[in-house]
């Protein structure tokens, strides 16, 4: 027995067989202009955008503690960003789509100074307060048509590619790198420096601030960055939509309902959950639909049940049993079987 | 006078605010739990009001005597059987349960009465004045202040004066002596769960008598509520009625601007209370 034998790595064979399939499955997402119909397309775009709002949501409420139920908030912003920017900004949508996320920011930071005053589930609420706040004064602009919405003006709609098939490609290229940098971001940042900070503070908050990290400067810029990303997924889902009413774009049930389900059934805490908690969610959606009302109690009942029987949701139970993490955020001991020993 | 008169229109409003606050006022002094689905529960309960009018044909007044009992027995029956096991140190089960449970409630209630809005009517209650020197008023915004003041006196009679009371306030200081002392904690809660929703019950059909309700309404009046009792300060009743009112009287004054401002201007008040004194008003505990 030596030191020597012994090497920390954060890495592991199914962390890298993880790496090279998901490689294999973004070139085969990457192509799907080129082997899926239109319908499969919107569809997985819709996913897509889905799963960057879960990861988002699961990184505030799994990991900084922070409870919203108001996301919402930053979804209907980041639409109607998208229409006011490019319909009186003149700005060409892609670019509208990068500005929505950066006023999001901006906006959210004075959000955050209020809300962040209310405590645990107050906060929650106090989220909620922020989106109605949104939603009614956005209904309040008659140029963006008020109450009952607008549609996004054909001519924009056509300076984002030429070609119908062309602008459904860049469209749904748009959605699948949007999820695509939510994931890396939230795995970028957790592996940091301030992530490991995050993670402190999630599983001992008076520790946390005992060892000298600034709780609240930590989970400001979590919120923050999430407000910013929501935004632009926001902006994405309604490029898609290409209609935008305070109703739809302010929707609890659409933006955080939905997506706080996911995240639970899928695993609340972890990166995968939110992956798996979106596939789940997609599957049931597309076999169940047609129940309406009975499928949402059905959703509630379920994410109740998984809250109270296995809070660490479906990608705990396989991590439980199998010891599996996909995307290594923590360190582990190796011993290294050298020939002497053998 | 058009402002006076907005002034009272809206303290009188307040008081339907603060029975919608009450309940959540008081379950989260005894058990620190915050219950998303608290609006959808006032909502059930102008739904059994219109089933329990519309099927014996009683006035919605008199229907509390059944929706009151009934909705406290909910209230028992979901604390002992669901949310006592979301309660620990842990934030998230009750937020998440109970975000769950307001899902179910909403489209349960979309599935067996519909989308349509619907209200209680009582056509000599609903249309009756009262002269107030320079002013009118409606008496059944009366009848709700006066009830609303009613019912949080009770509540702080039962609170302070009551051996019910001293339990809550002995499981709220210290869950695991007050065990020793005997008192069974999840029987305590299941008795605060069912007095909060006897509350929200009352609250519900005076919701229904006043304004049209639909299934999809009950998220405004747990806005509505919450404001109430962060105004107000954490734990002090009485505080939350102070909350209502000026929530009632933002709204009102906000409408009498411009009509579109009336919901917008009472968040805007209730952000400006957080922004100055994030405490509340008269505060009796901390968050």
């Amino acid at each position: 027995m030596n030191l020597s034998d012994y090497t920390v790595t954060r890495t592991s064979p199914a962390a890298r067989a993880a790496a090279a399939l998901g490689a294999i499955v973004l070139i085969a997402l990457i192509a799907a202009p080129w082997w899926a119909g239109r319908a499969d397309m919107r569809l997985m775009s819709e996913l897509f955008l889905y799963l960057a709002l879960a990861s988002l949501w699961n990184l505030m409420a799994g990991y900084a503690g922070l409870v919203s139920v108001g996301q919402q908030a930053y979804v209907g912003f980041g639409g109607y960003m998208l229409f006011a920017l490019t319909i009186f900004g003149g700005l060409h949508p892609i670019a509208a789509i990068v500005v929505a996320g950066l006023l999001g920011a901006l906006i959210a930071i004075p959000a955050a100074v209020l809300i962040f005053r209310l405590r645990g589930a107050y906060f929650a609420i106090g989220t909620w307060v922020v989106a109605e706040v949104f939603r009614l004064s956005f209904a309040q602009v008659s140029a963006l048509g008020g109450g009952s919405g607008s549609s996004l003006p054909v001519g924009i709609v056509k300076s984002l590619a030429s070609g119908r098939s062309a602008r459904e490609s860049l469209s749904y290229w748009l959605a699948l790198g949007s999820a695509v940098l939510v994931i890396a971001a939230v795995y970028l940042f957790l592996r940091s420096r301030r992530g490991l900070a995050l993670t402190a503070i999630r599983d001992n908050e008076l520790a946390a601030g005992s060892l000298g990290i600034d709780i609240w400067r930590t989970k400001f810029a979590v919120y923050v960055v999430t407000a910013a990303l929501t935004s632009l997924a926001g902006a994405l889902i309604f490029l898609q939509k290409l209609r935008i009413s305070p109703d739809a774009a302010f929707s609890v049930n659409d933006w955080t309902a939905f997506v706080i389900f996911i995240v639970v059934i899928g695993g609340i805490g972890t990166i995968e959950g939110p992956i798996i908690g979106t596939l789940i969610f997609f599957l049931l959606r597309e076999t169940l639909a047609d129940l309406g009302t009975i499928y949402l109690m059905v959703l509630g009942v379920v994410a109740i049940v998984v809250m109270l029987k296995a809070p660490k949701g479906v990608w705990g139970l396989i991590r439980a049993r199998f010891d599996l993490q996909l995307f290594p955020l923590g360190y582990r001991v190796v011993r290294h079987i050298s020939k002497k020993d053998t | 006078m058009e402002w006076l008169n907005a002034l009272v229109q809206g303290t009188l409003l307040g008081g339907l605010y603060a029975l919608f606050a009450a309940g959540l006022s008081l379950i989260f002094g005894v058990m620190r739990l915050v219950n998303i689905a608290h609006g959808d529960l006032i909502v059930l309960a102008a739904y059994l009001g219109l089933t329990v009018t519309s099927a014996i044909g009683l006035h919605p007044v008199v229907a509390m005597v059944l929706v009151v009992p009934a909705m406290a027995m909910i209230g028992y029956a979901l604390q002992r059987g669901l949310l006592n096991q979301t309660l620990g140190d842990d934030l998230l089960p009750p937020l998440l349960v109970t975000f769950g449970l307001s899902v179910i409630l909403q489209n349960g209630l979309l599935e067996v009465y519909s989308a349509d809005p619907q209200k209680l009517s009582a056509p000599v209650l609903e249309t009756a004045s009262l002269p107030l020197g320079p002013i009118t008023v409606g008496v059944l915004p009366v009848l709700t202040f006066a009830i609303a003041v009613a019912v949080i006196w009770g509540l702080q009679w039962t609170f302070y004066k009551t051996a019910l009371g001293r339990a809550f306030r002995a499981v709220s200081d210290n869950q695991d002596i007050a065990q020793l002392m005997g008192l069974n904690k999840r029987h305590i809660f299941g008795l605060a769960m069912a007095l909060a929703l006897a509350v929200t019950a009352v609250a519900g059909i005076l919701l229904g008598l006043r304004t049209s309700f639909d299934p999809a309404s009950g998220g405004g009046r747990l806005i509505f509520g919450f404001e109430a009792v962060i105004i107000g300060g954490l734990g002090n009743l009485w505080g939350t009625l102070a909350g209502g009112v000026i929530l009632g009287v933002a709204q009102t004054i906000g409408a009498k601007i411009d009509p579109g401002w009336q919901v917008l201007s009472g968040h805007i008040a209730f952000l400006v209370i957080l922004a100055i004194r994030p405490q509340g008003l008269f505060p009796r505990m901390s968050g």
